[in-house]
């Protein structure tokens, strides 16, 4: 070992002085700009922890609270505030008219559907697709056909509470499993699927469909109407209009029928402002079938 | 100082006093505030271990990587208080070994999903995300519904999480086993023992095939809790305890 650093005159570098048999080793410290950065980034941390909230458990203060008493919780109340007082005009008035007045007033219907879109696009569409245009078992929303009635105040409604949501002011019916509990055989649901084909408009064995009719007016029609056409106050759907839910293949009216249908639509009282369920209803009726 | 450096490096016991400071220094800033983890969860009403049944979805959910694409964090931002909900506590993820926060968003945040949508649609949804979700590039995930839970297990799960912390008493412990199947039925015989070992819990069959436990109940049960137990009709959200 010669500990005496020399410059090697390959690289005009100093060595560190020590040598290993014969191998000598350049002495390359760690370049400045690095070492300053570094520095630098721990005078910054301990700045940081004096000003911004850091230790926690400190004992009879709890967390340090730093000298900003910097809260992202705090930040967040106050930027929620602001939103909610930019809003609470128009906010105020939607709440305060009826809906038939909002779709009447330019500006109110502007926010409304601004608004609407918006929540209908985080909340809704998911189970009613983009737009509403729904899939098998959840219900398409931009055509005229409703379960439970599509006027302004019958959508506010279902929104508000849902469909058999456990809500006390829910929409609620249920279908009878008519297979399932055995209240028909088998063959009396094959011959009542041909009859909700024929009502349908689709092909079907007539002399089955014929069959059926006792079983239809003294089972069905309590609830789907003599000729059909449903019941609104039930949720009973209109079994003549060709729009099927649950599909109107052969193979989903018996399914239905054997073992019925229980969609659920969860409330949305708790979720969602007033303001927020106007709108959307207001939304959900223009979407193309509105009454 | 590059020089003073070599005195250090030279002299074998200066460097190991040298080295025992900084590793002193990196040990209280990085071990000393978990002996105070306690005072960084919110006070609330209505957190409760899992049930069985729950803990099991959970498994599911960590098993099948879900946290990838979803998180379980609503950020403090107005943006994500406006679309998802109140944002997370500490509190409601005290219970969760381990915590599915997460940052990744392919899907949405799952930490209030619990009751926003019907069973039913989790079932469709989970048998192939496409039939409702037209634009959804999740994976299908239909083999839950042919997955029976195995139950052999369950109490020794619940008593690992006991050890790490989660209140399991021994009374739920015990129970384990007939608690899985419990929850899938609302005329079972000891309905009124789990909902006084589990309150608020949601009884009912959740994957629409009553004769079967599968997973596919036991992960929509899961989905179907997740951000509903505490009670922010209590939760002070300014109060200066809870603000952080």
């Amino acid at each position: 070992m010669t500990d005496k650093p020399e410059l090697d005159g390959h690289s005009g570098v100093f060595t560190t002085g020590h040598e290993w048999d014969g191998i000598r080793e350049l002495n390359t410290p760690l370049p400045k700009w690095w070492l300053y950065i570094n520095y630098i980034s721990i005078i910054w941390a301990i700045i940081y922890c004096i000003f911004m909230p850091s230790w926690p458990g400190l004992p009879g203060m709890g967390y340090f609270k730093g000298l900003r008493h910097h809260s992202e919780r705090a930040n967040v109340a106050v930027a929620l505030d602001k939103l909610q007082a930019a809003r609470a005009a128009n906010a105020q008035s939607l709440t305060s008219v009826s809906l038939d007045q909002v779709e009447n007033d330019p500006d109110l219907l502007t926010f409304a559907m601004a608004a609407g879109r918006s929540a209908f696009g985080d909340n809704c569409a998911t189970c009613h697709g983009s737009n509403g245009i729904g899939s098998i078992g959840f219900p398409a929303l931009n055509d005229d056909v409703w379960l439970w009635g599509g006027n302004l105040d019958e959508i506010k409604q279902t929104i508000t509470y849902g469909i058999r949501s456990g809500h006390d002011e829910a929409h609620f019916s249920q279908m009878p499993a008519f297979g399932r509990d055995e209240l028909l055989s088998v063959s009396e649901i094959s011959d009542l699927t041909e009859l909700v084909l024929a009502m349908g408009g689709s092909d079907h064995d007539q002399s089955a469909a014929t069959r059926a009719t006792v079983n239809f007016d003294e089972q069905c029609s309590i609830c789907h109407a003599e000729d059909g056409t449903g019941d609104r106050y039930q949720g009973a759907p209109n079994l003549i209009d060709s729009e099927w839910l649950y599909g109107g293949s052969r193979r989903a009216i018996t399914e239905t029928i054997t073992n019925s249908r229980f969609g659920i639509m969860p409330t949305w009282e708790q979720r969602l402002q007033p303001w927020t369920i106007d709108s959307l209803a207001v939304y959900v009726h223009s979407l193309g079938g509105g009454e | 100082m590059l020089e003073k450096h070599e005195v250090l490096e030279k002299n074998s016991i200066l460097l190991t006093i040298g080295i025992l400071i900084v590793v002193s220094i990196g040990g209280l800033v990085e071990i000393a505030p978990l002996f105070y983890i306690e005072n960084t969860i919110e006070k609330v009403k209505g957190m409760r271990p899992y049930t069985p049944l729950e803990q099991f979805g959970r498994n599911v959910y960590t098993r099948e990587g879900c946290y990838l694409c979803h998180s379980q964090m609503i950020r403090p931002l107005r943006d994500e208080v406006e679309r998802y909900g109140h944002y997370s506590l500490a509190a409601e993820s005290m219970y969760d070994h381990p915590f599915q926060w997460g940052s990744k968003r392919t899907g949405p945040d799952l930490a209030r999903v619990g009751d926003k949508y019907s069973d039913e649609w989790h079932r469709a949804h989970l048998k192939n995300p496409r039939s409702v979700v037209p634009e959804s590039v999740m994976p299908t995930y239909a083999f839950l519904s042919d997955n029976m839970l195995d139950d052999r297990l369950v109490a020794d799960h619940l008593k690992a999480l006991r050890i790490v912390g989660v209140p399991y008493t021994d009374e739920q412990i015990a129970a384990a086993k007939s608690d899985l199947v419990t929850q899938l039925d609302e005329f079972a015989d000891d309905y009124d023992g789990f909902v006084a070992r589990y309150p608020n819990a949601a009884i009912r069959d959740f994957d629409g095939d009553p004769e079967h436990a599968t997973e596919m109940d036991a992960l929509i049960a899961y989905l179907q809790m997740l951000g509903t137990l505490v009670d922010f009709d209590q939760y002070e959200a300014l109060a200066d305890e809870n603000l952080r």
